[in-house]
């Protein structure tokens, strides 16, 4: 082991001349943009892991009371569904759109995209709120207030009902909180773009920005199947 | 690497670089941050060691000694709920990990500074929680927090598994932040076949902390909707499955226990290497079990639940797989002794740790080989034994790793040497109270006295007694040791930057180390465990300063 003391020595004693977003402890631009994307996979990565405890839920539940869940997912409202996966599907590409922009330097581009990306985030919120306040008001949220009515395809409610309902709102709430974190951390993004942070060499946050948001969208594109029309 | 520190002998330690409170609060030094995790985690592992204390005492006659049956069930449940989640899952990679990975990496920092701050204030709010959750009214679960109990108790369930929850967060950070300090912040020459092992150990375990932990937190999470809103996925009253449960928390708690475990090993190897004076034998071997049992550790969850009312095929299968644990585990030990093979071996007090480590895991994992056999499991199954077995693995190895890793490194950290008679002394009581409590219990379990109880049968009283004595024994050590440790700081010799002859990298930087590790980026062109490429002047023990006023 030896200590190459000057080659890499700056002014400061320790540093070396970079661009001013470039960290102390990294040497160069692409080390620590490889280190950011590889952290960010890493927790994309305990994210899926997250949310696999309620989808193994889900298919356990579902074997063991298999009519109480059919009739469960007819009570969900397909259009709506439906309409969020479109919502999703569309933000996931201007996510993506956003990234390219900044890959070419198009500050105004990227802002643009970033914005469309957070309102068919809140669009998807939107939809979800009025799905939400009528299965509230249908009595199907498990506990006390448990008490279904206004029910489709059954005239009675099932035993066991309450289970699917439970997973329901779980995992669909737990993707809320992912949209609306998604929305923050956007708009963050939007605005530091705005500020003129980022660059044709450098828009690593953009990029794992949207990494994020294609997870959210990746997650809801599992839900929606398996909760709506399965 | 010593001329360079001479010539910049005036650049401050890290501890001196910048002063004030807020130097503290706000840093995103990795070596601070390890600093703040050792002095939080032994302030959780003493209270967890009082409980302990506690417990053993009450055990120590049949029938009421000094506590109710409730507080006898809320003592058991704190002092394994502290030492599992605020003291042994964070300790090793909380507070030397950060220390020492990127040291021993050339690296100035962790790949993601101010998110290990984060973690550890995520580390901070959880320990609070989990303390206001005693404040409020302590759990009586069990650490398991098994349901359908956890589900019906009216004590603070819902505060405590909050608690736990929002620890993981701080785990599963620390983990992303290692593992993209190990790809790419290596220095130049540091290539994987030179990767210190505590660098691979520390890698495998990050790998179980990102990939299991988030699963406890979904499971505690729905366990604490449960208890909110009574939603009927575990509580077998609303037609949930309590089973169910016991899967979701041993698919993370079992590969938990080599987030504790593999740290100790990771230590142990650079212990071993450094007072054997020799190359670890069979290093890319030794490096490949690491990642080996964070493999099969995911695949062996169902060995705690054999008795909970799994088909037979499936019990077949976990116990089958559960013996593939033993490979790497085997492979690490004789690669140890193997090292350890004309050696010129000295017995320091880190020394004197890792060697009992290599008797006290072989006893642990040997015995756990027991448990792991179906047919005598369902005897053992919730005994003593299994209180035993689990003790000499997480404290005869963890504590024990842990503890020759604190003692190794503490002259790097501190720049302080503590009196090593004093820490003999600590070591041997440490190692007798240990196993006067613990091998006590292989013997209770195997005649059957079952875990977690109050009272027991007279003719045990004997065995409860002396295992319960061991227990102050073990924390007179404790005493002794702390004692040490705070004369080191106060008034230990100055530590020159290579106390123990170590051709390891971070020896190779001042003690205490400058802000920024070492004067330039340092190029590593032998790997950690080449006495036979270290050159004198790297093995040399002294201050760089004094050799050159002799010459």
């Amino acid at each position: 082991m030896s200590a190459d003391t000057h080659a890499h020595e700056g002014h400061d004693g320790h540093g070396h001349h970079g661009p001013k977003w470039l960290q102390h402890h990294f040497e160069t631009p692409i080390q620590q943009f490889e280190s950011s994307k590889l952290g960010m996979w890493a927790f994309l990565a305990q994210e899926i892991l997250f949310f696999s405890g309620l989808f193994v839920a889900y298919g356990i539940f579902r074997i063991a009371y298999p009519e109480a869940f059919a009739a469960g997912s007819m009570q969900l409202n397909k259009i709506m569904g439906g309409a969020n996966t479109i919502v999703l599907l569309f933000s996931s590409l201007t996510a993506a759109l956003a990234v390219r922009s900044a890959q070419l330097g198009k500050k105004d581009e990227v802002t643009r995209y970033l914005f469309i990306t957070i309102i068919c985030a809140f669009g998807f919120m939107v939809i979800k709120y009025f799905e939400y306040t009528a299965k509230f008001e249908h009595g199907l949220l498990p506990g006390i207030h448990w008490n279904p009515s206004h029910l489709v395809g059954i005239d009675a409610p099932l035993d066991h009902m309450h289970v699917f309902f439970g997973v329901y709102f779980m995992l669909t709430g737990l993707h809320g909180v992912h949209v609306l974190i998604g929305i923050g951390i956007l708009f963050w993004i939007m605005m530091r773009n705005h500020n003129g942070e980022f660059s044709k060499e450098y828009w690593t946050p953009v990029d794992l920005a949207a990494l994020y948001w294609h997870l959210v969208d990746l997650v809801w594109i599992y839900l929606f199947p398996l909760l709506y029309l399965i | 690497m010593a001329t360079a520190t001479a010539a910049h002998a005036h650049e401050p330690d890290y501890l001196n670089a910048k002063t004030g409170i807020g130097s503290w609060i706000y840093t995103v030094d990795h070596k601070r941050l390890g600093i703040m995790y050792l002095a939080s985690i032994l302030m959780f592992f003493a209270i967890g060691g009082f409980f302990a204390l506690l417990v053993r005492i009450e055990l120590m006659t049949p029938g009421e000694t000094i506590m109710s049956p409730t507080m006898y069930n809320k003592a058991f449940t704190l002092h394994g709920a502290i030492m599992v989640f605020l003291f042994i899952i964070p300790s090793i990679p909380g507070a030397l990990g950060n220390f020492f990975l990127p040291i021993m990496l050339g690296a100035k920092d962790v790949a993601f500074p101010r998110l290990n701050l984060l973690s550890f204030y995520i580390y901070v709010l959880g320990a609070i929680l989990a303390v206001a959750s005693i404040a409020i009214n302590a759990v009586d679960t069990g650490w398991t927090f098994y349901t359908p109990y956890s589900t019906r108790t009216d004590t603070a369930v819902v505060w405590v598994t909050l608690s736990v929850f929002i620890l993981g967060f701080s785990s599963i950070l620390t983990g992303v932040n290692f593992i993209a300090t190990v790809h790419k912040l290596r220095a130049p020459g540091l290539h994987w076949k030179r990767l210190p092992l505590f660098v691979w150990g520390m890698y495998a375990t990050s790998v179980i902390q990102v990939l299991a932990t988030p699963v406890i937190a979904i499971t505690l999470f729905i366990l604490i909707m449960e208890n909110v809103l009574t939603l009927g996925i575990f509580n077998p009253q609303l037609g949930g499955d309590p089973v169910l449960f016991q899967h979701f928390f041993w698919f993370y708690s079992h590969p938990a226990v080599y987030i504790m475990i593999l740290p100790g090993m990771a230590i142990v190897n650079e212990v071993l290497a450094t007072f054997s004076r020799r190359k670890i034998f069979g290093y890319m071997f030794v490096a490949m079990s690491s990642v080996g049992l964070a493999l099969v550790g995911f695949l062996v969850w169902g060995h705690h639940m054999f008795v909970a009312g799994m088909s037979e095929y499936a019990t077949l299968v976990f116990s089958a797989l559960t013996f593939l644990v033993a490979i790497p585990s085997g492979v690490k030990v004789f690669n140890w002794i193997a090292t350890l093979y004309k050696g010129s071996i000295s017995f320091e007090s880190p020394m004197l740790y890792a060697l009992a480590f290599l008797v006290l895991f072989s006893i642990g994992g040997l015995t756990g080989l027991f448990l792991g056999t179906l047919s005598v499991d369902i005897h053992l199954h919730d005994t003593y034994f299994v209180v035993a077995h689990f003790h000499y693995v997480m404290v005869g190895g963890t504590v024990f790793g842990f503890l020759a890793g604190l003692h190794y490194w503490w002259p790097k950290m501190f720049g302080r040497m503590y009196d090593e008679n004093l820490a003999r002394v600590a070591f041997a009581l440490v190692f007798i109270g240990f196993n006067m409590t613990f091998f006590t219990q292989f013997v209770l379990g195997s005649q059957g006295m079952p875990r977690r109880y109050y009272d027991y049968l007279p003719h045990f009283a004997p065995l409860h007694g002396f295992s319960s004595v061991g227990a102050l024994v073990l924390g007179a050590g404790f005493l002794v040791m702390a004692f040490m440790f705070i004369r080191s700081l106060a008034s230990g010799a100055k530590a020159p930057p290579n106390p123990w002859g170590s051709a390891g990298y971070e020896w190779a930087t001042a003690s205490p180390p400058i802000e920024h590790n070492f004067h330039g980026q340092p190029v590593m062109t032998r790997g950690p465990y080449d006495y036979h490429l270290a050159t004198d002047e790297e093995l040399f023990d002294g201050f760089p300063e004094e050799a050159a006023a002799k010459e």
